[in-house]
């Protein structure tokens, strides 16, 4: 028995005239008009080369919010080192309804934000006798006396100041840590915490995790990053530095991310991957899904596709 | 020895192939009268937009991946990669919502649709890893945002979006390739099951 005729899956047999077709003609034109556009749009607009953020830079420019990020790391508040998975065990980590995702792969980029951000690049750092003593102050110390001068150095943070390139945390009951920040603030104004950051001991290097995640727990960072309109409430994600376009393709994942309920989720990061990801199965997958595949014929779009085509069947 | 040369699986291959993709197919010279719109334009801009790409990418991974940072030559050439990727990207997009409103799956071309549909994911990622590899600010800002989602996945403790040699390397070889084996297969297909006749409307095709 012949299987019904299904518009939406199955084609008409085409018995109609065929045109003269170069195929290699046709893709050497395509070639040779790109390239003169794109020729075109490089010479006229060029390409934006914004250059990058240095922990020198950052110290030097916004010393107080650097030596505020510096003291996070070491008491713990910072986004990093709090963050969970895949740095450390600091948070569950974003949830899609029970699913754990980034909890269940675990700790697989192991950060410690106080020791690899802090203490660690000190530690490095020749010559220092004032400290190296508060170094082993610090290390020595319990966990409850390193919370009590934690706890009194956060509390001074309004009253930082930054005068003649001094930091002072005008705080007298915070044990070592203005000494630390202090030291480490000098090393980062000196370019040197970026070299200890970057490379971590190595002489070559591609992996720039721990100075991106120092960083990104600044509001330095945010703040240029406002400034070019490329925030997450700006719709960032599809935007470039400058005026230029970016990846206007991610139009869609970005729109996710102001609509409710994730613009106000705390899960919104794994709820838009969840959406864009059963979207992304529902584009590839759009043969098989009735409804979705029937759009083309109902809407008659095609009509304007094939217009020659049908004006010349209506004239027969 | 005819037996065994028939038997071999190379010239199993080559016979099976032969029959279905002869050489006027694969490299044909008429067309069907219907493919005459501009809409069929983007296919092939599409293609020769994906070669300037891989061209512009070539010659940037010349001279290595800050060249184009201390070099107007260079700065050039990263100028041409950018407006390429733009110009391939708008024409993919065009190409495909083409395709969807010729709904060109139909006659046994679902798979076609598929290697086409899954070539344009392979891009996103291309692309995606391309603005990581930059080394300014841009891929500062992108990856330090782009951690957040990946990571809530799981995937970010495999695939590091602030590892700079990682994602390069997923930007010039992994995902390229991808997307070019994907764009041969889509091509075969076109070439083996034609392209799409239209909608059948008052009995006539």
């Amino acid at each position: 028995m012949k299987k019904a005729f299904r518009p939406d899956v199955d084609a008409p047999e085409y018995r109609g005239t065929y045109s003269p077709y170069d195929i290699l003609k046709e893709g050497t034109i395509a070639f040779v008009v790109v390239a003169i556009l794109v020729f075109a749009l490089a010479t006229i607009f060029g390409s934006p080369d914004e250059p990058e953020v240095t922990i020198k830079a950052w110290a030097n420019g916004a010393p107080i919010d650097f030596a505020q990020t510096a003291l996070s790391e070491l008491n713990g508040s910072s986004i990093s080192a709090s963050y969970g998975a895949p740095y450390n065990h600091n948070a569950p980590g974003q949830q899609l309804g029970p699913l754990t995702l980034a909890k269940w792969v675990g700790v697989r980029i192991p950060i410690n934000s106080a020791q690899d951000f802090v203490v660690g690049p000190l530690e490095a750092l020749p010559n220092a006798p004032q400290l190296d003593q508060a170094l082993q102050q610090w290390k020595s110390a319990s966990s409850s006396q390193q919370s009590s001068w934690l706890t009194a150095a956060t509390n001074a943070e309004p009253h930082f100041t930054f005068q003649s390139g001094t930091l002072n945390l005008h705080t007298t009951s915070a044990g070592p840590v203005p000494v630390m920040i202090s030291n480490l603030e000098a090393m980062a104004r000196s370019g040197a915490l970026d070299q200890s950051l970057v490379n971590g001991g190595n002489f070559y290097t591609t992996d720039y995790t721990k100075p991106l995640l120092f960083i990104s727990d600044s509001a330095y960072l945010s703040d240029l990053g406002a400034k070019q309109h490329l925030l997450g409430t700006q719709w960032g994600m599809m935007n470039e530095t400058g005026s230029y376009p970016g990846q206007s393709w991610l139009w869609l994942y970005t729109f996710f991310y102001q609509v409710p309920p994730m613009s106000t989720s705390s899960n919104a990061d794994v709820e838009v991957f969840a959406l864009m990801g059963l979207l992304s199965l529902v584009f590839v997958f759009v043969p098989f899904i009735p409804g979705l595949r029937s759009l083309p014929r109902l809407t008659r779009v095609y009509r304007l596709i094939w217009r020659e085509h049908y004006r010349d069947v209506e004239k027969a | 020895m005819s037996s065994a040369v028939e038997q071999q699986w190379t010239t199993r291959l080559r016979k099976k192939l032969v029959v279905a993709m002869p050489a006027s197919q694969l490299l044909p010279d008429t067309q069907p009268s219907y493919v005459a719109s501009w809409i069929y334009v983007f296919g092939v801009t599409t293609m020769a937009s994906l070669g300037m790409v891989i061209l512009t990418g070539c010659v940037l991974a010349l001279e290595g991946p800050v060249w184009w940072h201390q070099s107007s030559v260079g700065h050039y050439v990263n100028s041409l990669h950018l407006w390429s990727v733009e110009v391939f990207f708008f024409a993919m997009v065009v190409h495909l919502w083409g395709k969807y409103f010729m709904a060109a799956w139909r006659g046994k071309r679902a798979l076609t649709w598929i290697t086409g549909a899954v070539t344009f994911l392979v891009s996103v990622g291309a692309a995606f890893t391309g603005y990581l590899s930059q080394s300014n600010f841009d891929s500062q800002w992108i990856s330090t945002q782009a951690k957040d989602g990946i990571n809530s996945t799981g995937v970010g403790g495999f695939f590091n979006v602030l590892n700079l040699g990682q994602m390069l390397m997923w930007h010039i070889v992994l995902l390229p390739l991808g997307a070019v084996v994907l764009t041969g297969l889509h091509v075969l297909l076109v070439r083996y099951r034609g392209v799409v006749p239209p909608f059948e409307e008052k009995g006539a095709a």
